[in-house]
């Protein structure tokens, strides 16, 4: 019944010059999501994608188990000295990660050009 | 909307749906819910936060309270009355008897929480009431929830 999530890697340049992992993922974000969430970000080269940037465009529902996968992924991102940010959340979704504590330690964007742009 | 709105729901109309206790099938709530909380007028942020509240109650039932055991099902009772949506999921768990506690994101980006742990938050979050109900006998436990129409906003 949930949707499969799919992900996919970009990599991008931001406008300041610096290289940009970007994490698209489509569909459901649930407890059966952990192989597209983490085992895609595990296959990042941990020493060159310092930036990571989570596209959330096109993600139907998010659950707080998906929202766990989230922070299980910031969490090593964050012992691997990387920096996550993520665009794309609907505003409710936006005010559930802000409600979560989330926003602490991800920066969200309304949109990939402004999370670039920031970059 | 206002077509909706004329629709004129009687002061108290009750939906009920059962689910199999497999993950996925909060959707059918959800979208069960939404459909209601909108004939009832509700402004699509709220039926939003809803929708997320009744996911997580759900999946709470299906999971820790019907242990995903599909042999058990999950009710979901919605109660529209003039100016509140109660919704009641109902399990054979054992219920709780202890108060969600606030998720640290600090402590869990520390190590010293597990990332998982939100659900009864965000419900408590989202909707006016959350109310957890232990069953008699380890049986038909539930959480109500109650959204309350704001008249000056919606």
């Amino acid at each position: 019944m949930q949707s499969e999530t799919k992900a996919r890697v970009n990599q991008l340049t931001s406008p300041a010059g610096h290289p940009v992992s970007v994490l698209r993922f489509e569909g459901d974000i649930a407890s059966t999501s952990k192989d597209a969430v983490l085992g895609t970000y595990h296959a990042l080269p941990k020493e060159t994608a310092k930036l990571v940037l989570l596209d959330f465009s096109k993600v139907d529902y998010i659950n707080s188990s998906g929202i766990a996968l989230v922070i299980q992924m910031m969490i090593e991102a964050s012992n691997s000295g990387q920096k996550v940010f993520a665009f794309g959340l609907s505003a409710h979704f936006t005010k559930v990660f802000t409600m979560v504590g989330i926003t602490k330690y991800a920066g969200l964007f309304p949109s990939q050009a402004e999370a670039l742009a920031a970059l | 909307m206002s077509e909706l709105k004329s629709a004129n729901l009687p002061k108290c109309t009750t939906v009920e749906v059962r689910l199999p206790s497999r993950m996925g099938f909060e959707k059918v709530a959800m979208a069960t819910a939404a459909s209601v909380a909108k004939l009832m007028g509700f402004r699509e942020d709220r039926v939003e936060d809803l929708k997320t509240a009744i996911a997580e109650a759900c999946i709470n039932a299906i999971e820790h309270g019907n242990r995903l055991n599909e042999k058990l099902s999950v009710g979901v009772v919605l109660s529209a009355g003039a100016d509140a949506l109660e919704v009641k999921v109902i399990d054979d768990g054992k219920g709780i008897n202890r108060q969600p506690a606030k998720p640290d994101i600090d402590r869990k980006m520390h190590g010293e929480e597990g990332p998982r742990g939100m659900g009864m938050f965000l419900i408590q979050a989202l909707v006016d009431e959350a109310e957890w109900v232990a069953g008699s006998g380890g049986k038909s436990s539930y959480v109500r929830l109650v959204i309350r129409l704001d008249k000056d906003a919606e």
